[in-house]
Formats: C-alpha cells, sequence, structure tokens
C-alpha cells in the first residue's frame, strides 16, 4: 500500500470552527460534515485506497471556489480537487485533513459558438454532455474517455485525459482554447481565452494535466469539431501478438492514420465476447479495431487499403461493418472491456503506460512471464496506435496477498515501460498509485524542477497533497 | 559567442556563468521580441543530428542545433512531414538556416495550425539545461504521456528564457499524398471569414483557412481520391457565398508556403509586423480597425483568428494593435530596437499570473541567466 502523509493534528483539531467558518461562506447544502455523508467521497476510481476527508464542499460559483481556497490558504488547510471521482490513479483520493472541493454543481454550459467552434463550459459538465450540446448540429468534442459519461471536463483538463480517439484527435491539451483558473490563494485568473496561441508562457499547456497540484480550474473553454461525414470500424484477427503488432506497423508505414488503432489480447477479447456478444474471434491471439472516417466511399477507400495490407500478414479473420449498426456492435465489446474484466475478476488494476510501439511484442511477452510468475490474470486492451497500454490485472480485493501481487505486477510493467523507452502513464495520471515510481522516469534533480515549479504555484503545497511527487521526509507532501 | 559542441558542456558553461547570455540557434529569429540584454551570447548551432527517426512510431528526435530543412529532408524520405509546418519568416528577418530548436523554443506554427495544431501540440520531448546548469528532460518519445508536469509545453514559445532546449522529440505524420485549395472571392474580410467559418464547419476535414487580397482559401489535403471528392463537396456546399476555383498541387502548395511565411504583406523594409491571436469572427473588426488607425497592410490566417499586420514602426501604431486586440493576443513580430524595447511586445499576463511567472522563471532560472529581457522588460 502506498502510504499517506500524517494528518496535521492542529487541522484536525479546528475541524468544527473549519465546518463553522465553511458554512458561514457558502450557502447551507454546499458544506458536508457529517461521517455518514462524507463517506460516499472517501476514494474514487482506484477504490482499493479508502479516506474519509475533514470536509466536503460543493461550490456553484468561481467566486464561491475562490473563497474557500483563499481561506484554507490562509489556515494551512489541505485542499482536495474533485471531479466526478473516476480518477482511476486515485487522483481524486481525499487526505483525512483536507477539504474536499467538489465540481459536480458547477454544471452549466456557459456558451456554443458554432462560428468559432468553442464552447465555453462549467468544470463539472460531463465530457458527453458538450458533446450531446453540440451533437444536434453535427458537432462533437474530440476526447473521449472510456469514462465519458460520467467524468466532468475538470477532472479532464486536470488529468490531460484521452481516449480511443486520440490518434487523429488529440489528448485534452489539444482540443483547449482557454480556462478559469483559481490559485490556491484565492486569485481567479483568465488563462488563454477563445483565440489559439498568443505568445507569452503556454500557461494552458502547463496547467492542463497538473493533476490538480497548480490550482483549480472553474470554466473550460473548449474547442468543438465538425463531425465527419461518417465513420466504420472493421476488425482483424492474428494468430500472434507480433503479427499484429507488425499489421499496425505497416498500416502506420503506408501513410494511413485511423482515427482509431485499438488492441486487445486473447484473454480479453474472451471476456468481451462474453459480455457483449459482439460476434469477437475466439480462435485469436490478438484483435484490431480499426476505424476510418469520411464519406461512404472514402470510408470503403480505406478500409479497402487497411485490408490489403492486414491481409499481408495471414490473418484469421477480417470483418468490415457494412452498416453503422455493425460498427457500433464492433465497438461494443471495446468500449465494454473493463466492465467485461469485472465480471469475469473480483477485482483488478488497470494499469496505463506507454510504449514505443515497436516494442510491443516484447512488452506483452513479458508481461505473460510476469503473470504466470505472480500467478495473477491479465488482459490487455489499449491504443495501439499511440502505444498506449491498459493491462487489467485481475486480483480479488478480500484477499490482501493478492492485492499486493497485483500492485507489484503493476508496478513491474510500468518499469518495464519506461524501461524500454516509455513513460509511467498515457492518459490516467500518476495520481496516488504512481507516485512512489516517478524516480523510475525522473532523476532527483528533475523531480525537484518539477517540485519547484509547483511551489512557484503553491508555495504551502496544499493542493492534492500526497499525489505525483514522491513524498520527502520531513518537507512537503 | 559560444558554441558548445555537447549537451554536457553547455551544461557546464551554464553552471559555471556569472553573467547573463543572450540564447540562440542559428540567430534568424533574433530580431523577434525584444533585444536582450546580455554581452555574450550561447548558440546550440553545433548541437546537431538526428538521434531517431521511428516512421512507424511517427516519432523524429534530433539535437537542437539540427537545421530545420535537414529534419524536414529526413521526414521526406520517408513520405512524413513535421506537423506544425514552422515557416522559415526569410522574407520577414532574412534568410537564415532556422534550427530545430529554436523553432521549438519560438513557438512557431504555420497555416495547419487551425485544425492539425501548433508546434506545443507535437513536442513529445524536451532535454533541455537549466539556469543551475542540470540537463533535464520532460516528455519521452512517445505519442501519449502525461507522466509529471508538461514541461514540453512550459518550455515551447518560452524563448529561451526559461531553458535551453537541447534535444527535441516531435510527433510527425505522414505527408498528404494530395493538396488542394479552394478560392472563394470575397469583397471583404467580413465576407471571407464568414466563408472560413463556413467551410471549417463542414465535415470535410479542412487544414488551412487563410483570406489573401480578395480570396478566402480553404485547404483540404489527403489521399488524392479523398481531395478530389473533398473539394468538389466544399466548393458546393459554399457555392452561395462567391464565385470561386479550386487550385491543385504544387500551385496549392506554393500558395500556402506563402501564406506561411505572410509573403502577401508585400513588406517595406521598415515596416513594423504584428501578429494578433483573436476568436476568429473577431478578426475582420480588428483589421478594420486597424485600417482606419494606420492604414494597415493585412492578412488573416486561422480561419480569420490569426492577424498578420504590417504598418509603420511607431509606438502610436503599436498601441492601436494593444487596444484593437481587445481580448485576444498580440505580439510584435518585428520592429527596430528602439520600438520593441519601449514597449510590451506580448500581452502581459495578468498581476496574479505575473507573481508566478517570475516564481516560475525563479524556480527554472534562478540567477536570470538566460535570455533577459527578451519577452519583457526585466524578467
Amino acid at each position: 500500500m502506498i502510504a499517506l502523509p500524517p494528518p496535521k493534528a492542529e487541522i484536525l483539531a479546528q475541524r468544527d470552527a473549519i465546518l463553522a467558518a465553511l458554512r458561514a461562506m457558502l450557502p447551507e447544502d454546499a458544506v458536508i460534515g457529517e461521517p455518514v455523508r462524507l463517506k460516499p467521497y472517501e476514494t474514487d476510481g482506484l477504490s482499493a485506497y479508502r479516506q474519509v476527508p475533514l470536509a466536503v464542499v460543493l461550490p456553484r460559483t468561481t467566486a464561491e471556489v475562490a473563497d474557500v481556497l483563499r481561506y484554507c490558504n490562509r489556515m494551512g488547510i489541505r485542499v482536495v480537487p474533485r471531479g466526478a471521482g473516476t480518477s482511476l490513479s486515485g487522483g481524486a483520493l481525499p487526505l483525512a485533513d483536507a477539504v474536499v472541493i467538489g465540481l459536480m454543481r458547477m454544471n452549466r454550459i456557459l456558451e456554443v459558438d458554432y462560428e468559432n467552434r468553442l464552447a465555453v463550459v462549467e468544470a463539472g459538465v460531463t465530457n458527453i454532455g458538450i458533446t450531446q450540446a453540440v451533437a444536434g448540429d453535427g458537432f462533437f468534442y474530440a476526447p473521449d474517455p472510456s469514462s465519458q459519461l460520467a467524468c466532468m471536463i475538470g477532472g479532464n483538463v486536470m488529468m490531460n485525459s484521452g481516449g480511443a480517439h486520440c490518434l487523429k484527435y488529440g489528448v485534452t491539451a489539444n482540443n483547449l482554447l482557454g480556462l478559469t483558473f483559481v490559485t490556491i490563494e484565492g486569485e481567479v485568473v483568465r488563462i488563454g481565452g477563445e483565440h489559439l496561441d498568443g505568445g507569452g508562457y503556454d500557461w494552458l499547456g502547463l496547467i492542463t494535466g497538473s493533476e490538480g497540484q497548480l490550482g483549480m480550474v472553474t470554466e473550460v473553454t473548449v474547442r468543438i469539431l465538425r463531425g465527419p461525414e461518417g465513420a466504420r470500424a472493421m476488425l482483424a484477427a492474428f494468430d500472434s501478438i507480433q503479427v499484429a503488432g507488425e499489421a499496425v506497423d505497416a498500416i502506420i508505414g503506408a501513410g494511413v492514420i485511423p482515427v482509431a488503432l485499438e488492441f486487445m489480447d486473447r484473454p480479453c477479447i474472451h471476456a468481451c465476447e462474453a459480455f457483449a456478444h459482439a460476434g469477437y474471434p475466439l480462435d485469436a491471439e490478438a484483435m484490431l479495431i480499426i476505424e476510418v472516417e469520411g464519406s461512404v466511399a472514402e470510408q470503403d477507400a480505406l478500409l479497402g487499403k487497411i485490408r490489403d495490407i492486414c491481409a499481408r500478414f495471414a490473418p484469421l479473420s477480417m470483418k468490415v461493418a457494412q452498416t453503422p449498426e455493425e460498427s457500433a456492435a464492433i465497438w461494443k465489446g471495446r468500449k465494454g472491456a473493463f466492465g467485461a474484466v469485472g465480471r469475469i475478476s473480483p477485482d483488478y488494476l488497470c494499469m496505463d503506460g506507454t510504449i514505443p510501439t515497436g516494442e510491443l511484442p516484447r512488452v506483452l511477452r513479458r508481461i505473460g512471464e510476469m503473470s504466470a510468475e505472480c500467478g495473477l490474470q491479465v488482459a490487455n486492451v489499449f491504443h495501439a496506435g499511440d502505444g498506449n497500454l491498459h493491462p487489467l490485472i485481475m486480483f480479488d480485493a478480500n484477499d490482501p496477498s493478492s492485492f499486493a501481487r497485483a500492485e507489484k505486477f503493476g508496478a513491474d510493467i510500468l518499469r518495464l515501460c519506461v524501461e524500454v523507452g516509455g513513460c509511467l502513464t498515457g492518459e490516467h495520471g500518476v495520481g496516488v498509485e504512481k507516485r512512489d515510481l516517478m524516480g523510475v522516469q525522473f532523476s532527483e534533480a528533475e523531480l525537484d524542477q518539477q517540485r519547484a515549479i509547483k511551489s512557484a504555484f503553491d508555495p504551502g503545497w496544499l493542493l492534492n497533497g500526497a499525489k505525483v511527487f514522491p513524498l520527502v521526509a520531513g518537507a512537503h507532501g | 559567442m559560444l558554441t558548445p559542441d555537447t549537451e554536457s558542456a553547455l551544461a557546464a558553461l551554464v553552471a559555471a556563468a556569472d553573467a547573463p547570455f543572450a540564447i540562440e540557434g542559428q540567430g534568424t529569429k533574433r530580431a523577434m521580441l525584444r533585444p536582450v540584454q546580455a554581452a555574450a551570447t550561447i548558440s546550440t548551432r553545433n548541437l546537431t543530428g538526428i538521434t531517431l527517426h521511428r516512421p512507424t512510431e511517427l516519432i523524429i528526435s534530433a539535437r537542437a542545433g539540427t537545421p530545420v530543412a535537414e529534419v524536414e529532408a529526413m521526414l521526406a524520405t520517408k513520405g512524413q512531414m513535421l506537423i506544425a509546418e514552422p515557416p522559415s519568416y526569410a522574407g520577414i528577418f532574412g534568410a537564415g538556416n532556422a534550427t530545430i530548436g529554436g523553432a521549438v523554443a519560438a513557438g512557431i506554427s504555420g497555416p495547419r495550425r487551425i485544425t492539425g495544431g501548433a508546434m506545443r501540440d507535437h513536442v513529445m520531448g524536451v532535454r533541455f539545461v537549466n539556469g543551475a546548469g542540470e540537463v533535464m528532460h520532460s516528455g519521452g518519445r512517445v505519442l501519449k504521456n502525461v507522466t509529471g508536469l508538461d514541461l514540453c509545453k512550459l518550455l515551447t514559445g518560452s524563448h529561451g528564457t526559461l531553458g535551453i532546449i537541447t534535444e527535441v522529440t516531435l510527433k510527425v505524420l505522414p505527408r498528404p499524398e494530395a493538396t488542394a485549395t479552394l478560392a472563394v472571392n470575397a469583397a471583404d474580410f467580413a465576407t471571407g471569414q464568414r466563408v472560413l467559418s463556413a467551410g471549417l464547419g463542414a465535415p470535410y476535414g479542412v487544414s488551412g483557412a487563410a483570406i489573401v487580397g480578395h480570396r478566402a482559401l480553404l485547404r483540404i489535403e489527403d489521399f488524392a481520391e479523398s481531395v478530389a471528392y473533398r473539394i468538389a463537396k466544399l466548393r458546393q456546399d459554399l457555392a452561395e457565398h462567391g464565385a470561386s476555383e479550386i487550385i491543385e498541387g504544387e500551385a496549392s502548395r506554393a500558395l500556402w508556403r506563402d501564406v506561411a511565411e505572410a509573403t502577401p504583406l508585400d513588406l517595406a523594409p521598415d515596416d513594423a509586423v504584428w501578429r494578433v491571436s483573436v476568436k476568429p469572427s473577431e478578426g475582420p473588426r480588428l483589421a478594420a480597425a486597424l485600417r482606419t488607425a494606420f492604414d494597415a497592410k493585412l492578412m488573416l490566417d486561422w480561419g480569420g483568428g490569426l492577424v498578420w499586420v504590417a504598418g509603420p514602426a511607431t509606438e502610436a501604431a503599436h498601441r492601436a494593435v494593444m487596444a484593437a486586440a481587445e481580448d485576444g493576443a498580440f505580439l510584435l513580430f518585428r520592429a527596430p530596437d528602439a520600438l520593441r524595447a519601449a514597449v510590451p511586445v506580448i500581452k502581459p499576463d495578468a498581476p496574479a499570473l505575473a507573481t508566478i511567472a517570475r516564481r516560475v522563471k525563479a524556480a527554472l532560472d534562478p540567477r536570470g541567466l538566460f535570455n533577459p529581457g527578451r519577452m519583457q522588460a526585466g524578467f
């Protein structure tokens, strides 16, 4: 288990006074202090870790967020920002002496501007909520994390969330124009705006993906894009992981960049098929889902090119969707992958390393060996085009030794990712989960450099403590 | 001028330094922003060489002093390209052999920015020397990476004021098989901007949207059959806006090279140049205001949101640009030393952010060694 820093005794001792002060500055229903009502906030998507916070506040306006931050800064109280709590890395895990600032009541879409292809939304609007607001007019918001029905744009900004379609459309950072940002001192600052890059430091880029270490985001100006004329998917199944990897290289090497290029291994194919009945090939060792966009004729042409390339790698089978319904069926299994694994294992850890795609066969072979060594099953599903792996390690949370082995297995996979030239996290963030592995990817001097930049925003180290940076004895955290 | 041959020699130089430096590659953009207040110069021009190119991973790495042209030539051998199509600005600053480190440090993006992303969007990794003379890295050589604070983005466009970039890793893409441009006649900028918005709001994947003279230009790049289909559909969809023609192949490519380099501004030797970034629908208003203020020469890119302005190199003209920018951001791109030393050359940060900016600068360059005064006076 990863350690949380000891709570500040002087803060815990002032609990009642802190709650009273928060109640004085916010509407009655915006402050939660009763243990039974705090319980739902004790964890996030990394549910193996739990900690009830000191208090939860649910502001409705940027001014309220600023008031709470200003107060907490003055009092030296730690703050944990929270969106929907879907983080898989423990990014929203509370601390015992912290005030959780939840964004779920800031859920209004403030402006949609098709002429300038942007939307201004509050941070608590769900990811899918943005696309739903503009889909009727043919537009969409591109990043589509698997949790998009629940996760909030404020959390997406803080974690720089990705999704299945980033190969073409990029991640959150590539789809933003501006933020309303609140510093720990309670200052409200406009970052960026409704225009593209203006010159000056790229604060927007630095804050995006900063995991709540630098400040809070209350409003987001996102780019919205006109959707393509249509999209269609195909499946290709292979009898080895190596060959499937070679097919991926050949597709990209031929100058074809599909809008999505997803990979599943045998255990994952079986889990998803049992769950979704998508018609996946159960004889395959590896399967690709490849999606293209454009008019029907363009889809035919691109899928034809991809089919010809895959055919050179002796596929076991290929299936090109002929209708949107058939495409949806192909995607249904993939989109339900985490849930499908959840049906065959009581608990699982979802890892998130990225590797150079050329290292794929070697890394998957090694993951298979590690799985056998530690006696835990693993299913692999990932974004093949960009090398972002999601090994799902199955364990039993009722068995402490099983959880310990799963954590070690996960850490070993991430070390392997870094060793072959990749990184610890492609889209889920460091959070609590990968905090103590940061030294695998960064030197101590590099971590100190990042800490110094955090200190520039948060001199008292009150923002989202115990995340991202390994704890330093006697100092921050 | 100090021109270390290795990253470690550069780091040692910085560690031992006791006075500020100007930082540059080949110095092709030395005349951009403010004149640097330093007696000595460190150049990365001898840190050269492409260190990694994995075409199927869409990744290239090069040391900072490698010429952009060399990187592009290497990519071309595999049918690939730099996505941000960084311009040379030879027509603005004079010809030179611009380096890839300089293009990243200056955050240079061409017309594809409107839908393909900016230079900062494609910087997957950087190595740099900080003000303490330590070698640092951020990011890596993979396309998706959210590990730790994103110093790649912070360093990109920081003009050498936060660290000396020694090596960059960029995402690249296949060079499109074909390209074509729809040129729609537009009596004025307002009409042209409506054409661009309509084109960018259509489902055809426009990758360039500019107004030059009395024509709104929309670019499509893709496989040949897609380009043929999409450009025809676009023309049909936009027919109500005015007469149009389709420009194909090399003629189209030449047109966009000119847009990237702002060639249509037709600069006089003593013109000042500004770039103003606004919401696209604000471009025509800004253009009209500056025409009234000082008969500005104008060109619009990025769907109408990037306004290139040329005019007299006076404080009055600069004040007019700052005022007209309103909520947008201005950048004094070229001017005589006296003017660019006297005025804010980029939009100042809000006070709360300016405080943080000073602390961030101190975190990376505690002794204030790098490019003092480049982006703002006393910084």
